[in-house]
């Protein structure tokens, strides 16, 4: 498997958890990983990204043009960051208009469930109802459950759930 | 073998522990912070005694660590580049005297920068110093230098420095983990004054020995630069990479089905280069191309004829060697075809003080009593004061205390002195504040310092600060009032107010000016005392309201533009202003920031 993907948000929106996620599930598939990630002044509500590069890579950084999927969490980012994806890349994008890639309001459902930081584990889900990301969501659940602090893991499920519902409902 | 998913630090962390380090120091910096971090998480696998400390600043953890190494013991200080600036005076002295036990000093460069204030190259800095220093290309690579790099330092009595960059600090990959060994090391102290306290007249024999072991580092067999063979496709042509900027290239090549058709070269220790490497690469090759970041440390040794690099217009001399410049520059090496040209390089949002920051409040409150004040200001968080336009300079540790003084004494010599406003850090003022505080009262400076006290090291995650009591175990000790510190140093004016509090605040805001003002007045200092939103227990403690904004709105945007806090934006139709309330934190200090009195609270039910 050689996948290459992108999660694009602001800090504070759980785009580092969402990261840890999916390389998880590449590292209990044992299969190599390599990851990107923002941290310091940029979390401070700043643009983040990060890139997760899956399979015998040397380099945890893409490419313009290369990646195979991108989440996107914050809608503004899109002028920043799609320039990473392939021409035929999947793009998912959290966001209440219309516009290019797939869309679910991802913090819309999350608010519903009572926090819009489930924003990320609902993009995941709704990526992974319409096969964006090879995986399977037991695999996406068991990472959850390794990394979410326990008192979370419920909440998380659930959001992750939602957006494995809600591609559902889209597609019916 | 087992693997576990790590970030780059918390590799290196783990490495340190599996070598039998029993001293970690560190002062927090992006991108190193997470290593002492993941010490403090791992050290219940140690099986030799640890000491771990979050010191007060890079110089001291260093030689914490470094008389650590006096007694035989193997030890590890972790900073980032411009950390090195701050420990630079022992470290240089450390390259002619030497270590005893094992000395790993971690140093994170940042090329880019993402988030520092410049983007020094601290392999350059090892040149200077004379201290080997290793160059990883992955987060698993850096764990497994560390081992190594305790060897070579014992081997030598050497300090080596180990120099990830953010790319390596913060990327995540599988890394391998075993048990750490048990070197059950008693502390040994042997005297030796014509060393440890060497006078200049041992220090040309002392320098003389330093050279000798760096010629024979430069040859040691296991840090020979790795060559990865071409097929000849390219005669008499090779790539020279090092760090993170070795695994672009890798990938780039395997891209662009060039794997194996041309001579590697992966340095893992850019300095001292080995000798047999240069004779190589001077004899083999008349066209070579060397990728490293960001200064041309291995190009400098080489002095190729035919080297491309940061010496010619062929790489960039700044900025960082993202996978997209390597390609630029790897296709017009090669004579391949030009890569079209990336997108131009778009920032994206800036960053804010949080929501219910108590700095934001802070900074609001200073730009309201003093229009035209000078605010020098400091490394931390409250950089982002610049967004309230309440930061005119940042510039390194501590320094917003001397700048300011600097102003006071060249506007003093004109008539006229402005208000000053230094803000300045709570970690920042333990840092390096308090000898400048010491300067300016003695230097009779007549100024406000305003010390940001939000009792935690907010920027990089909440390490604990002198004050708190607390150690990086989470232990407690003694606590150090700033306070206290502050009349020591002799200041006059010294008042401490929640700057939620924002009437109070100003009151004494303009107190304290009145104090540099008036006959017999100085310094003045303000203690703004709130502590970080990022902590849950002061989100939890603190009263929470709904915020809204109601039909009295009339769209001014002074909300939006001079408070600038995340959770305030004007509305779809950018008419009135409204309030995110994904983001409010519910503190209610936008309410007396309204003209008109739109911004309403009420307590949430």
């Amino acid at each position: 498997m050689r996948q290459q993907i992108i999660v694009s948000g602001i800090g504070g929106q759980g785009v580092l958890f969402l990261t840890r996620v999916i390389a998880q599930v590449a590292v209990n598939r044992h299969v190599p990983v390599l990851t990107a990630e923002t941290h310091g002044m940029a979390q401070r509500g700043g643009t983040v990204l990060s890139t997760i590069k899956i399979g015998a890579f040397a380099s945890p950084l893409v490419r313009s043009g290369q990646a195979d999927v991108g989440l996107i969490l914050w809608e503004a980012n899109l002028p920043v960051h799609l320039s990473l994806l392939k021409p035929d890349g999947r793009l998912l994008v959290n966001a209440v208009d219309n516009g290019p890639g797939q869309r679910i309001d991802a913090s819309g459902v999350a608010r519903n469930l009572g926090n819009a930081v489930l924003a990320n584990l609902v993009l995941l889900g709704f990526a992974l109802k319409h096969q964006a990301l090879p995986f399977a969501a037991e695999e996406c659940g068991l990472a959850i459950e390794q990394l979410a602090p326990g008192k979370y893991i419920e909440q998380n499920l659930k959001a992750f759930q939602s957006g494995l519902d809600y591609a559902a409902q889209a597609a019916s | 073998m087992k693997t576990e998913l790590m970030m780059g630090n918390e590799a290196i962390a783990r490495g340190l522990i599996e070598a039998g380090c029993q001293i970690a120091a560190a002062y927090p910096g992006t991108p190193s912070t997470e290593v002492l971090q993941a010490v403090i998480d791992f050290r219940g696998l140690a099986t030799d005694p640890l000491h771990i400390e979050w010191s007060v600043n890079e110089k001291i953890a260093f030689e914490v660590a470094l008389a650590g190494s006096y007694t035989g013991k193997r030890v590890a200080t972790v900073m980032k580049q411009v950390g090195l600036n701050v420990a630079a005076d022992p470290f240089m002295r450390t390259a002619y005297l030497g270590v005893k036990g094992g000395m790993v000093t971690v140093v994170a460069d940042d090329p880019g920068p993402h988030s520092s204030q410049n983007e020094q190259d601290s392999r350059l800095f090892c040149l200077q110093a004379r201290v080997p220093v290793l160059d990883p290309s992955s987060p698993a690579e850096a764990k497994s230098m560390v081992g190594k790099a305790f060897e070579l330092s014992e081997k030598y009595e050497l300090n080596v420095v180990l120099r990830p960059t953010t790319r390596i600090c913060h990327s995540r990959q599988g890394v391998a983990v075993s048990a750490p060994v048990t070197l059950a090391r008693q502390a040994n102290f042997q005297r030796d004054p014509t060393r440890w306290a060497a006078t200049p007249a041992f220090l040309p024999q002392l320098h003389r020995k330093l050279n000798g072991k760096l010629a024979e580092v430069a040859s040691e067999p296991d840090w020979q630069p790795r060559r990865t063979p071409g097929t000849g496709r390219f005669p008499r042509k090779a790539l020279i990479a090092s760090g993170i900027v070795y695994g672009h290239l890798m990938d780039l090549l395997d891209e662009l089905d060039l794997a194996g058709s041309i001579d590697v070269y992966q340095v893992l220790m850019p300095y001292p280069l080995s000798p047999e490497f240069v004779k190589t690469v001077r004899g083999d090759y008349d066209q070579i191309l060397i990728l490293e970041e960001t200064y041309p440390v291995i190009e400098l040794q080489l002095a190729h004829p035919g080297a491309v690099g940061k010496g010619g217009d062929h790489v960039p001399r700044e900025g960082e060697l993202t996978p997209d410049v390597i390609h630029q520059v790897l296709a017009a090496f090669l004579g391949l075809a030009p890569p079209a040209e990336p997108a131009a390089e778009r920032r994206g949002q800036r960053p804010s003080l949080c929501p219910g920051c108590p700095h934001r409040t802070a900074f609001y409150s200073i730009k309201q009593c003093f229009p035209q004040g000078i605010f020098p200001s400091d490394i931390g968080c409250y950089t982002l004061g610049m967004n309230l336009g309440a930061v005119n300079t940042v510039h390194c540790m501590g320094a917003c205390i001397s700048q300011g003084a600097g102003f006071f004494q060249a506007y003093r010599q004109d008539g006229d002195v402005p208000t000053i406003v230094v803000t300045i850090g709570d970690s920042t003022f333990f840092h390096a504040g308090i000898p400048a505080l010491i300067n300016a009262v003695v230097q009779k400076v007549r100024m406000i310092v305003v010390i940001l006290d939000n009792a935690t090291t907010a920027m990089t995650g909440g390490q604990p600060v002198p004050h708190m009591g607390l150690l990086a175990d989470g232990s407690s000790t003694q606590p150090i009032a700033i306070e206290a510190l502050v009349k020591a140093c002799g200041v006059g004016f010294l008042e401490v107010c929640d700057p939620y509090h924002q009437e109070q605040f100003e009151n004494l805001l303009k107190q304290a000016d009145a104090f540099t003002r008036q006959a017999d007045g100085g310094l003045a200092v303000l203690i703004s005392r709130h502590g970080c939103l990022m902590d849950p227990t002061v989100r939890t403690q603190q009263e929470s309201y709904r915020v809204t904004i109601n039909d009295k709105c009339i769209g001014c945007r002074k909300c939006v533009d001079a408070f600038e806090c995340p959770a305030l934006k004007m509305d779809s139709d950018g008419i009135v202003a409204a309030v995110d309330q994904d983001r409010c934190v519910g503190c209610g200090n936008c309410i007396a920031v309204c003209p008109v009195k739109a911004i309403v609270k009420e307590v949430k039910s």
